[in-house]
Order: structure tokens, then C-alpha cells, then sequence
């Protein structure tokens, strides 16, 4: 466990230094950072001082060691569009963010995880072809459009629900349910195949031929063992979530990461959105590292690798 | 130069063998066999034509203005003709824009997936292939990219690029590339190992030589059922980058910015967002079918297991 601990550790810092050289490099793509950042109205001598002041007149690699050795501590800069720490706006609207993946999630996993077992048990049944379909669309469908059309039933023509911010509770529910469904439709799938699998394997039958009941055998045996590549899929799909997240949040003006993102480059406040790319990062690493520590909880062959 | 004769065959032998069957032959006849192939390559057809002779078969025009005719609902006519998707807020004809936005998913989707398969696949190649420390290096910076989500990468990039659909094809290309050299990398450490590949050293083959003639051939397929889904994947996000306004700009016709104009008026003419929605759900459908047949036809494991 220790040793899991320390490689993950190292492992994570190598790719978070992998993604600050990214960050950094990113913002200079055009070339010269400031051609992003100045308002088209500054003449040449207010773009030198603007130069300077972001010390983007310095060599290239002693901005990058600048700018890690603060990002190492968490500072990005400030937000030149709110004139506070670029870290500090960021995760003002991590909490929204968090609130909407986690129902999302939650959601997703309610409709999928049924969904699946019971097309696999009753294989190539009605219900079976129905969901496998439902599933086909619920992926191909552009989560945002799938939004949009909720505001038009819920707020537009039935007038229940809010289509738009986080003033009331209820607010939550259609941009949670618009990512809930595209996750549920990409986990429903493979909950099936995965549960398939596992029916067919000899401990399965073995509990069967022991007389066990049908219940018992899918609740203890079967799904137990199903569950581990659904985690791993679960674990892919939340950067599924967080990317779709940003356009979700977008159609809703639900205040959160992605629609920080948004509203960031819209603006040119680059210093936010480098520390919103950082955070995205760090989130997804660190949620898949949990999701390896769940792992071996559920699954002690995992525990020696 | 003459060649040996060690393999040749009597002509009654050759009469008791099942016909040959070219290629296509085979592609088609187990195409059509699956009802999930025959759905995706109608409807996949069914879009490309449509971007290829659009302007030929389209109603209206998709960017002239007709004041007279803004926010009717589907069904509307007048001396123009039918307009039977509705008109959005300059009174355009739906169907006719839907039709033209066909051309850039279909340009977009295709060229970004070339560019990001051709270099996913190479990186992948290489990486496997050289293993050890280039590998480990290599699969780090994948694993880098991978941690931030591609559609905020895509959006991050545009803001800074600038949008337009040249710089958006490209900005798709070299983004979308980390899968494949994922995937294509842990296929040739498999086949790195593969007994023909022994074989092909022990002939005296050098190693670029083993790379591009014994392992490449051998690990395509893979990249190619994964170039169909990314199809769906570009087409997706090339529709969410123009809703956001990150992507193609007016006056470029792109699903996408329909559906941003769409969302503006949401309040009183839901034809404006409901249908290109649609016009995108349908297209992914199809590649997706397309891309699910392609991975049975490929692989036939997979068949089984599923």
C-alpha cells in the first residue's frame, strides 16, 4: 500500500509538471503572449509596459522557472478581468462544479447500473433492445442540444424549472439530468457486457448449482465482479463529465468551472484560464487515483500488482 | 526474373477451392449482412451526399435574408416557396441551412481525424516500438494530455489560436491525436513480440524496415476503428466549439452556430434549436453504427465477447 502510495505520488507530480510545460507553452502559441492579453486600442508603448509588467520581456526559460516556482505554490497570477488571484477566482467555482459532477454521477450511475444488469439477465429481450437503443442515441446526441431541449419542455412551455443560474435548489436539476444521461448511456452498455462476462464464468455457476437464488447469485456473485471494469469506465467517463461540464454549464449559466473557462478565454484572462486547466488536470488525476484505491478494495487480485 | 515453380498447383485442385473474392466483394457482402452496417453506411452516405451536392438540391438560399419570413414556424410558405423546417430570426430556411452545415461536419470530421490519426499513429509506433526510456518519456506527456479533458483543451487552444475553420480543423488534428498513440502503442508492444516479427529480424530485416512492413500492417485496424469514433467525437466537438462561439464564425453555416443562434431565441421558436440537434444526433448515429460494424468486421473476438 505504501509503495502504491509513493508511485502514485511521483507519478502524479512527473505529469503535473508535464501539464504546467503545457500551460505555459500553450499561452504562447501565437507567439507573443501580449498580442493575446492587450486591447486592440493600446499603441506600442502602453503593449511595452503591459510587456513588462507580466515580465514577458524576460528569456523564455527564466519565465517558465518564474512561473513554475509560483505555480508550484498555487499562484497563477491575478485575473486581470476580477483583479484578484487567478487560483483564488478558480476556486470560488470549483464547489459548484463538484456539486453538479457528483449529481451527475449519481444520476448517471441510478439509471445505468439497473439498466445494464437487467438487459444482461434478459438478454435479447424488448427491454434489452430498447435500452441498447436509448443508449445509442443518449451517446450520439450532443449533450448541450439534449439541454437546450430541456429548457424548452421544463422552462419555456411547462414553466417549472429555472433554465438558467444557481439561485434555487431545483436549479440543479436539468444541467445535472442533461450530463446524467449522456453518462448513463455510455456506462449502460458496458455495464451489460461486463455483467454478460461474468455470468458466464464457473463461480457464477457454481453458486447456481449450490442452489443459491437467482437474486443472490446476480447481487453477490455476479455484480461484485462486474462492477471492476465499470469503474474503470466510470473513472474515463468523468473526464467526459468534466469536458462536458463546460458546455453543459455554458447553456445553463450554471456558475462553475467549465463556464469560468468559457467566460476566461471570451475575455482573454489567461492567468484564470491556466489555473483552470491546472485544476481540471489535477482533478481528473486525482479522482482516477481514488478510483485505483477503490479498486483494491473491491478486488484483492489488484493488491499484489 | 523467373520465379521458382516449387508452388504450383493443378488445375483441378484450384476448381475445388471456394471462389476468390476480392476485397470489396467480402467488405460489401459482410456489410450488408449486419443491419447495424446497412443503417450507418445509409445514413453516413446520406450526409456526404448531402455536403457534395447541397447547393443543388437546396430550397433557399442558406445565408440571403428574407425579413418578411423571420420565426416562421415549419410548415410556412409564401412566394418563395415551402419552408418546411420554419425560418430562424433573418427568416433563412432551416432545411436549407441544415443542409449546408453538412459540409463542415463532413470536412472537419474527415480532415481532423486524418491529421490526428497520421500523428497518433506514428507517435504510438514509434513508442512502442523503441520502448525503454523514449517509451516512458513518450507515454508521459500522453498521459499529460489526457488528464485535461479535450474539449477544454480544444476551447483553451481556440481562445488563444483564434477561431475560423481552418484554424479549428487544425486546432481538432493536433489534439485529438493522444488516443490513438495510446492505443496504437499498447497494440505494437503485443505484436512487438509476435513470432513473425522474430522471424522477420532472423531474415536479416532492419528494424525501420521490421516497423513499417510487419508491425504497422499489423496494428492499422485497430486505428482505424478508433479513427470512426473519433469521427463522431470531431463532429461533436467542432458542434459544441461553435455553439460556445469558440469555433467556425457566421458567415459559415455549422450546425453548431444554428443552434447557438437557436438558443437566443429559445423562448419563441424551439424549431431553430430542435432541428439541427437532430441533424447532429442522426450523423454521429450513423458513424457510430458505422464504426461498431467496423469493429466486429475487424476483429472478430470482440464479436464474442459481446
Amino acid at each position: 500500500m505504501r509503495e502504491f502510495i509513493v508511485t502514485r505520488i511521483f507519478q502524479l507530480v512527473v505529469t503535473m509538471f508535464i501539464v504546467s510545460l503545457l500551460v505555459f507553452l500553450m499561452v504562447r502559441l501565437r507567439g507573443d503572449p501580449i498580442s493575446i492579453m492587450a486591447p486592440p486600442i493600446f499603441n506600442q508603448e502602453q503593449i511595452e509596459a503591459l510587456r513588462a509588467a507580466w515580465g514577458f520581456d524576460k528569456p523564455v526559460l527564466e519565465q517558465y522557472a518564474i512561473f513554475l516556482r509560483k505555480a508550484v505554490t498555487g499562484d497563477f497570477g491575478i485575473s486581470f478581468f476580477q483583479r484578484l488571484p487567478a487560483m483564488e477566482v478558480v476556486i470560488a467555482r470549483l464547489g459548484n462544479s463538484w456539486l453538479l459532477a457528483a449529481v451527475a454521477s449519481l444520476i448517471g450511475l441510478t439509471i445505468a447500473l439497473p439498466l445494464g444488469i437487467l438487459s444482461a439477465l434478459k438478454r435479447n429481450s424488448l427491454l434489452d433492445f430498447a435500452s441498447t437503443a436509448l443508449a445509442s442515441l443518449g451517446t450520439a446526441m450532443p449533450s448541450f442540444w439534449l439541454g437546450l431541449m430541456l429548457i424548452i419542455v421544463f422552462s419555456v412551455y411547462l414553466r417549472i424549472l429555472p433554465s438558467f443560474g444557481a439561485l434555487e435548489p431545483k436549479a440543479i436539476i436539468m444541467p445535472s439530468l442533461t450530463l446524467g444521461v449522456g453518462m448513463a448511456a455510455r456506462l449502460s452498455r458496458l455495464t451489460r457486457s461486463a455483467m454478460l462476462e461474468v455470468l458466464n464464468q464457473d463461480y457464477v455457476r457454481t453458486a447456481r448449482s449450490k442452489g443459491l437464488q437467482g437474486k443472490h447469485v446476480v447481487l453477490r456473485h455476479a455484480l461484485r465482479n462486474a462492477l471492476i471494469p465499470v469503474v474503470t469506465v466510470f473513472g474515463l467517463q468523468l473526464g467526459w463529465l468534466l469536458g462536458g461540464s463546460v458546455v453543459v454549464e455554458s447553456v445553463f449559466a450554471w456558475p462553475g468551472l467549465g463556464r469560468l473557462m468559457v467566460e476566461s478565454i471570451n475575455v482573454r484572462d489567461i492567468t484564470v484560464v491556466q489555473a483552470g486547466l491546472f485544476w481540471f488536470s489535477l482533478s481528473f488525476i486525482l479522482i482516477n487515483y481514488a478510483l485505483d484505491a477503490f479498486y483494491m478494495l473491491i478486488d484483492p487480485r489488484i493488491r499484489i500488482g | 526474373m523467373e520465379t521458382m515453380e516449387v508452388g504450383k498447383v493443378s488445375p483441378e485442385y484450384v476448381s475445388t477451392l471456394p471462389p476468390q473474392r476480392s476485397l470489396f466483394t467480402r467488405v460489401t457482402a459482410a456489410l450488408f449482412r449486419s443491419p447495424i452496417g446497412v443503417a450507418g453506411t445509409a445514413i453516413v452516405g446520406f450526409v456526404l451526399l448531402l455536403a457534395l451536392i447541397g447547393p443543388q438540391i437546396s430550397p433557399h438560399e442558406a445565408v440571403g435574408h428574407n425579413l418578411r419570413a423571420r420565426f416562421q414556424p415549419p410548415g410556412y410558405s409564401d412566394s418563395a416557396g415551402a419552408y418546411v423546417l420554419g425560418t430562424d430570426q433573418l427568416g433563412r430556411d432551416i432545411l436549407s441551412r441544415i443542409i449546408a452545415g453538412s459540409r463542415v461536419s463532413v470536412l472537419v470530421g474527415i480532415v481532423s481525424v486524418l491529421i490526428a490519426g497520421t500523428i497518433g499513429v506514428t507517435y504510438g509506433l514509434v513508442s512502442g516500438f523503441l520502448g525503454g526510456y523514449v517509451d516512458t518519456v513518450l507515454m508521459r506527456i500522453v498521459d499529460a494530455l489526457l488528464s485535461i479533458p479535450f474539449i477544454v483543451l480544444v476551447v483553451a487552444i481556440s481562445g488563444v489560436v483564434g477561431a475560423g475553420l481552418g484554424t479549428l480543423i487544425l486546432i481538432l488534428g493536433c489534439t485529438g491525436w493522444v488516443t490513438y498513440a495510446r492505443v496504437i502503442r499498447g497494440e505494437v508492444l503485443k505484436v512487438r513480440e509476435m513470432e513473425y516479427v522474430v522471424a522477420a529480424y532472423a531474415v536479416g530485416q532492419n528494424r525501420p524496415m521490421v516497423m513499417l512492413r510487419h508491425i504497422l500492417p499489423n496494428v492499422i485496424s485497430s486505428a482505424i476503428v478508433l479513427a470512426a469514433v473519433q469521427v463522431a467525437v470531431t463532429i461533436l466537438a467542432e458542434s459544441s466549439l461553435s455553439f460556445l462561439g469558440l469555433g467556425v464564425k457566421t458567415p459559415t453555416v455549422t450546425w453548431g452556430l444554428m443552434l447557438a443562434d437557436g438558443k437566443a431565441y429559445i423562448n419563441s421558436a424551439w424549431w431553430m434549436t430542435f432541428y439541427p440537434g437532430i441533424a447532429i444526433t442522426v450523423t454521429v448515429l450513423g458513424v457510430v453504427f458505422l464504426g461498431d460494424w467496423l469493429r466486429d468486421f475487424l476483429d472478430p473476438n470482440i464479436r464474442a465477447r459481446a
